[in-house]
C-alpha cells in the first residue's frame, strides 16, 4: 500500500482495507491498524503540536504511554471527542479524525511563536509573572491564560450516548495480556476459580504482538482461555483504579471501533463501566520504555525503540527506512537486531555506555549495523522529520553528522506500577532498574512480568543528562513531552529552591499532563536527582492515582443522568397535581407542586389567590411528604421524652403535641406534630427533609445510649398519603364523608387524633393547623391517597375548594410566625434564639440538648433572634439572605446583624412580611434596621413573628 | 470500595451499605446537669482523631440498620476488627 508497509510482516488484516480521514485527507489502512500505525505507513510523522510552545509532534510510543499524538475524533452531529492517543485509536471505515492545538494548520501553527519566545516561559512561569497587580488576574491574565490553554476541544453537544455500568465478582483478576497475564491465566484456567483477564488493547497479547516467534504460542493460549468455563476475557477494556480490599474499577469500549454502531435509539452502551471484586489481584501491566534526554529528542520521527519494534511486528509498519538507535540499554540493541533481520535499514546504534555487551556488537555488526559505542546524540536535524543526527564522541567531543530518516530511543525500563501504587503497595528502588519496584504489597495482589521487574532484556544504565558538547543554556532537552517541561526547567526548578519531588512536579508541570508522566517521571527523577547531588530514594516519588488513562465521564456517570441522576420521589396525589398543570419545586428529594396557576396567573398572582382561597373558604393540600415514626412499645412516652424538649409522658392518647427536637448542641435540628394513638403508640411527624436524619438520631440514641428501653422505630413515611384540609369551610367540606368520628369542635378538638374512616378508608384525621385556619390532615394509607382526594376535592366544589402548593403553605405559615426548620434555622439556632421557648419542658430534668441550653455561649446577650420585618414600603419584598445593618451610613465593610430567612408578599395583610435572625432582635422591636441592596437601601420595622389573627380566633373556624 | 464486617450480620459487605457515626464508646452522661461547662465540652466537642488505631462506630444503615463498634487503623484505613454495640472497647 505504501513504502512504509513490510510485506509479510504484522497482524494486520490486508484483505480488509479500511478508508479514514486525517485533517481532511484521504487515508486508507487494513483492518486491525491504529490511527498511528495506518498514518505511519503513509509516511506520516507529524502528528500534533505540543502543549505549551506548539513544537510539532510525532508518535513517541505505540501505546497508552503516547504523549504527542492526540487527535479529536468525530462521533457525528457536532460530537466528538478529544484528546485521544492515536496509538489507542483503531481505524474503521470512516473515521473522521483530526489533530488538535494548531492553527491554521499542523504544518503551519501561528501558536509555534511560542517556541521562539521559549526563553520567557521558564519553569514556574505562571506563578511569577501574573501575580500582581491583582486586579489584573480576573480581567486580564486568566482569559488570556484560558484562550491559550487545554488540549483539543470541549464539545458543545449533550452526549447522545449512553454508558452502561456493571458489577463483577471472581476468585481471580489478572489485569494485561501479555505474555506474564496470559500465563497466569492458564495456570487458574485449570482450577475451579473464576477468572477474569482484562486487556486494555483490542488484540490481547501485550508485547507477543511484537514478537512473531510467540505467535503460535499465543494463538494457542487464548484459544485455551477462551474454552475454558471459569475465564471471562475482557479485551479493549482499562483497567483505571484500584480501591480498598481488590476493588478494581474498569471500563470497556464497546462501539468506538465500529464502523456502523447502529441508529442511535437501538444503539449498545458506548462503555460499560465494571467494578470488579477480586479475591486475588495479578498485575501484569509490563514495562514502559524511557526515553533520553538531549537536545531534539521530541522531533518527529524520534520515539521508542520499542514503539519502532511494536509498530513492525505487530501492524508491519516501518518507523523508517534507515534508522538509528540511540540506546542506553541492552534491549535497543536487541530491538535494533530484531528489526534488521525483518528487513528494516539499521544504519547505526549509538549507545551512550563505555562497554557494552561484545556479543550484541557482534550480532549488529554481522548485521551491517554501525556501532557507535560510548557516543551520544547532541542534536537532531530537521523540523517536521528527522533527516539527520549530530553525533559525539565521549573522548574527543567532537560530533559529527549521521544521516538517518528516524531516530529510536532505548532509555532503559519503567515499571507500569500505577495500580500497585493506586492499592497503596509500596515502592523500592532498585538500581539495577534504575527504577522503583513493586515491595510489599497492602492488598491481596501480586505482580508478575515485567512490571515486577522480571524479565530478561539485560541491563541498562541510569541516564539522566547525557554528554553533550552544547551549552545546556541554549538547548531543549525534553523530559515531559505533552507539558513541554525540558532538562533546563528541571534544573531551575531545584536552583530556585523546590526539594521535594512533589514540589518539583508542580512548579514546572512535569508529569502533571493527561498522560500522568507516564515517560517521563523517571527521567525528571534522575534530573533532579543529578541536579542536587542526592540519590534518587531520597528525593522520593510522585503519587500515582486513578485514572491510569484518562476515561470518559459518561463511562462513571452511566445511566446516573438526567432524570436518572438520582429518583425523583412523587406523593400519592403527584398524578393529580400534573394532570391540574402544577409548578413544581424540587424538596429534599421529593417533587411538590408549588402553586398551581390558572390561565394567565404568574406565581405571584397564583399564590395570592391561593392564599385567599384559604383564609376566606377552604384550600387543600398534599402534605404526603412529611416525614413520619411509627414509635411502638411500652417505653415510647419515654423515649420521646428524652427526645424532644417538651413533655410527653402526660400526653393523652388522641391527642397531638409540637415537638422540638434538638442536637445534643442545643441547636435545633427538627420539628413536627405527633399524635399519640394510644399509651403504647404514638405517630411521629418530622419535616419533609429531616425524616431519615431524625429516624438514624432517635435509632442512634435506642440502641447506643438507651438499649433498655423497650421501643421500636418504623419509617411510615411512605405509607401515608396526607391531604391537608384548611380554612373555616373544612369542616363543612369532609363532614359527609367521614365515618366514626364526631366532628364537632367539642368533641375534636384542634390538636387532637381520631381515627375512623373517611370515603371508606380507614383514617388517622389529625385536627392541626399549620395555616391558622380551621385545619384537618388526612391520613390514609397511601394506596387510596389519590381516591380520597379526589373525592375530597369533589365534596369541596359547592365550597370553593381550592387546591394550594407549598408556596402558599409557606406564606400562610409566615403569616402565623409559624417556623420552618432550615429556612429560619440554620443550625445554630437554639429554641430562645427562635422564640419557642413556650415548647421547651423546664421542669424536665433531661432531655437531648437540654444541658447545652446552659452553655455560656448559649445564655449571652447578642445571640441572633428571629423576629419579624415589616418594611417602610409594603410592596416591597425583601429578598430572603439579604444581610441586615443598624446604620445604613458606616463605611464598608459593614457590621451585619442578621439576615433575612423568610419574606413573602402577603395576599392576606395586602403587605409584605418578613422573618428574620438578628442579633439580639427581640430587644429590637419597633426599631428600624436596613438592609442595603445593590445601589439603595431598604428600610424596615423589627416586629414580633405574629402578623395574623393574634388572638387565635379563627382555628375553630 | 471498602469492605466492612457486620457484627450483626456476620457477613463482609460493600461500604455503600454502612455510614460513619462519629468516634466509640462516647457514652452520654447519665446526668448531664450535673457536669461542669468544661466536662460537658469534653463530651460534646472533644474527639481523640488519632494518627492510627480508631474506635469508632458505624452503622449497617443498608443492610440490618444496626450501629456497631470499629476498630479501623486511619493511617491504612484498614479495619482491624468489628463488635457490636455495648461490648467493651478492644
Amino acid at each position: 500500500m505504501s513504502g512504509y508497509r513490510i510485506d509479510g510482516l504484522g497482524r494486520v488484516d490486508r484483505s480488509r482495507r479500511v478508508n479514514f480521514t486525517f485533517d481532511g485527507q484521504a487515508y486508507a489502512g487494513f483492518a486491525g491498524d491504529s490511527l498511528a500505525s495506518a498514518l505511519l505507513a503513509h509516511g506520516v510523522t507529524l502528528f500534533g503540536r505540543s502543549f505549551k510552545y506548539h513544537r510539532p509532534r510525532g508518535l513517541l510510543g505505540a501505546g497508552a504511554e503516547e504523549p504527542n499524538a492526540l487527535v479529536t475524533v468525530e462521533r457525528g452531529g457536532g460530537v466528538f471527542t478529544p484528546n485521544l492517543r492515536a496509538t489507542a485509536v483503531e481505524i474503521h471505515e470512516g473515521l473522521v479524525a483530526r489533530s488538535q492545538n494548531r492553527w491554521p494548520s499542523l504544518k503551519t501553527d501561528f501558536g509555534s511563536i511560542n517556541d521562539r519566545l521559549g526563553r520567557f516561559f521558564p519553569a514556574g512561569f505562571y506563578n511569577k509573572t501574573f501575580m500582581w497587580p491583582r486586579s489584573f488576574w480576573e480581567k486580564l491574565y486568566e482569559p488570556a491564560i484560558r484562550r491559550m490553554a487545554g488540549l483539543g476541544d470541549a464539545p458543545t453537544v449533550a452526549d447522545p450516548d449512553h454508558y452502561a455500568a456493571t458489577y463483577a465478582h471472581c476468585e481471580l483478576l489478572i489485569i494485561g495480556a501479555g505474555p506474564a497475564g496470559i500465563d497466569a491465566a492458564l495456570e487458574a484456567a485449570g482450577t475451579k476459580q473464576r477468572v477474569i483477564l482484562i486487556d486494555e488493547n483490542a488484540e490481547m497479547g501485550g508485547g507477543a504482538l511484537a514478537d512473531p516467534a510467540l505467535a503460535a504460542w499465543l494463538e494457542r493460549s487464548l484459544k485455551a482461555l477462551a474454552e475454558a468455563p471459569n475465564v471471562t476475557l475482557l479485551k479493549r477494556t482499562t483497567a483505571f483504579g484500584y480501591y480498598h480490599d481488590n476493588f478494581i474499577g474498569a471500563v470497556e469500549r464497546l462501539t468506538d471501533h465500529l464502523a456502523n454502531p447502529g441508529p442511535q435509539s437501538l444503539r449498545a452502551p458506548r462503555e460499560q463501566l465494571w467494578r470488579i471484586r477480586a479475591g486475588e489481584v495479578v498485575l501484569a501491566t509490563g514495562a514502559i520504555e524511557r526515553p533520553l534526554v538531549f537536545a531534539g529528542n521530541d522531533v518527529p520521527g524520534v520515539m521508542l525503540a520499542s514503539a519502532a519494534r511494536t509498530f513492525l511486528f505487530r501492524d508491519g509498519v516501518a518507523v523508517g527506512r534507515n534508522v538509528a538507535v540511540m540506546a542506553a540499554h541492552d534491549s535497543g540493541w536487541k530491538d535494533a537486531c530484531a528489526m534488521a533481520r525483518a528487513g528494516m535499514g539499521v544504519a547505526a546504534i549509538i549507545d551512550c555506555r563505555s562497554e557494552v555487551d561484545p556479543a550484541l556488537v557482534q550480532e549488529a555488526e554481522s548485521l551491517g549495523i554501525d556501532c557507535l559505542i560510548h557516543w551520544s546524540v547532541v542534536g537532531v536535524n530537521g523540523r517536521h522529520g528527522v533527516k539527520s543526527v549530530q553525533v559525539l564522541h565521549h573522548d574527543d567531543f567532537l560530533d559529527r553528522r549521521l544521516p538517518c530518516d528516524a531516530l529510536l530511543m532505548a532509555g532503559g525500563w519503567t515499571p507500569s506500577v500505577h495500580l500497585w501504587s493506586h492499592s497503596l503497595g509500596s515502592l523500592a528502588w532498585s538500581d539495577d532498574w534504575g527504577a522503583y519496584l513493586p515491595d510489599k504489597p497492602n492488598e491481596k495482589v501480586r505482580c508478575v512480568g515485567a512490571c515486577a521487574g522480571k524479565w530478561s532484556f539485560g541491563s541498562g544504565m541510569n541516564v539522566g543528562h547525557l554528554e553533550t558538547n552544547r551549552n545546556p543554556a541554549a538547548i531543549k532537552a525534553f523530559v515531559d513531552f505533552q507539558n513541554d517541561v525540558t532538562a533546563k526547567d528541571i534544573s531551575l526548578a531545584v536552583r530556585e529552591g523546590m526539594k521535594s519531588v512533589e514540589h518539583i512536579k508542580r512548579y514546572t508541570t512535569n508529569g502533571m499532563a493527561t498522560d500522568q508522566g507516564k515517560t517521563s517521571n523517571l527521567n525528571a527523577l534522575q534530573l533532579a536527582s543529578a541536579a542536587m547531588g542526592k540519590p534518587v530514594p531520597e528525593i522520593g516519588l510522585t503519587t500515582f492515582r486513578p485514572p491510569y488513562t484518562p476515561q470518559t465521564f459518561g463511562a462513571l456517570a452511566g445511566h446516573a443522568q438526567g432524570p436518572l441522576f438520582q429518583p425523583t420521589r412523587k406523593s400519592p396525589i403527584d398524578s393529580w397535581a400534573e394532570a391540574q398543570g402544577a409548578v413544581y419545586e424540587p424538596v429534599a428529594q421529593w417533587r411538590r407542586a408549588r402553586y398551581f396557576p390558572k390561565p394567565g396567573e404568574d406565581m405571584h398572582k397564583a399564590v395570592a389567590r391561593e392564599c385567599l382561597a384559604v383564609r376566606e373558604r377552604v384550600g387543600i393540600f398534599d402534605a404526603s411528604t412529611l416525614g413520619k415514626i411509627e414509635v411502638i412499645g411500652p417505653d415510647a412516652a419515654e423515649f420521646l421524652n428524652r427526645m424532644y424538649t417538651n413533655p410527653w409522658k402526660a400526653l393523652e392518647p388522641g391527642r397531638c403535641r409540637y415537638g422540638l427536637l434538638l442536637g445534643e448542641d442545643g441547636f435545633i435540628r427538627d420539628d413536627g406534630v405527633s399524635a399519640r394513638m394510644a399509651p403504647d403508640r404514638f405517630h411521629l411527624t418530622t419535616t419533609t427533609g429531616g425524616a431519615a436524619r431524625v429516624l438514624n438520631m432517635m435509632e442512634d440514641y435506642l440502641q447506643t445510649e438507651w438499649p433498655d428501653l423497650d421501643v421500636w422505630l418504623t419509617s411510615t413515611t411512605e405509607q401515608w398519603a396526607v391531604i391537608a384540609l384548611q380554612g373555616p369551610k373544612a369542616r363543612e367540606v369532609i363532614a359527609p364523608l367521614v365515618q366514626g368520628i364526631d366532628l364537632s369542635p367539642e368533641a375534636f378538638p384542634h390538636m387532637a387524633v381520631r381515627e375512623g374512616t373517611i370515603c371508606g378508608v380507614p383514617t388517622r384525621l389529625f385536627r392541626v393547623s399549620f395555616t391558622g385556619e380551621l385545619g384537618f390532615e388526612i391520613n390514609v394509607p397511601a394506596g387510596f391517597g389519590r381516591h380520597v382526594w379526589e373525592q375530597v376535592f369533589a365534596a369541596g366544589q359547592a365550597h370553593g375548594i381550592t387546591p394550594y402548593g407549598t408556596e402558599t403553605m409557606h406564606v400562610l405559615r409566615a403569616e402565623k410566625g409559624f417556623i420552618i426548620v432550615g429556612q429560619d434555622t440554620d443550625g445554630t439556632v437554639t429554641p430562645h434564639d427562635a422564640g419557642l421557648d413556650w415548647a421547651v419542658g423546664k421542669k424536665k430534668p433531661d432531655f437531648v440538648g437540654k444541658r447545652s441550653l446552659a452553655r455560656p455561649d448559649i445564655v449571652a446577650d447578642g445571640r441572633k433572634q428571629l423576629v419579624g420585618l415589616l418594611t417602610d414600603n409594603p410592596a416591597e419584598v425583601l429578598e430572603e439572605g439579604a444581610q441586615i445593618v443598624a446604620d445604613p451610613n458606616q463605611p464598608v465593610p459593614m457590621k451585619m446583624i442578621g439576615h433575612v430567612t423568610s419574606s413573602y408578599a402577603s395576599a392576606t395583610l395586602g403587605r409584605s412580611i418578613a422573618m428574620a435572625l438578628v442579633a439580639d432582635g427581640r430587644a429590637r422591636v419597633g426599631q428600624k434596621l436596613h438592609i442595603p441592596m445593590p445601589g439603595r437601601v431598604i428600610t424596615a420595622t423589627v416586629t414580633d413573628t405574629l402578623f395574623y389573627d393574634r388572638e387565635g380566633s379563627r382555628l375553630d373556624g | 470500595m471498602i469492605l466492612i464486617h457486620c457484627p450483626y450480620c456476620d457477613e463482609q459487605r460493600p461500604g455503600l451499605e454502612f455510614a460513619y457515626a462519629g468516634e466509640a464508646h462516647i457514652a452520654r452522661p447519665a446526668d448531664p446537669s450535673a457536669l461542669s461547662d468544661e466536662e460537658w465540652e469534653r463530651f460534646l466537642f472533644i474527639r481523640a482523631n488519632p494518627r492510627g488505631r480508631h474506635h469508632e462506630r458505624w452503622r449497617h444503615i443498608h443492610g440490618c440498620a444496626r450501629f456497631f463498634n470499629a476498630v479501623r487503623d486511619t493511617v491504612s484505613d484498614k479495619f482491624e476488627l468489628t463488635y457490636k454495640a455495648g461490648e467493651p472497647r478492644k
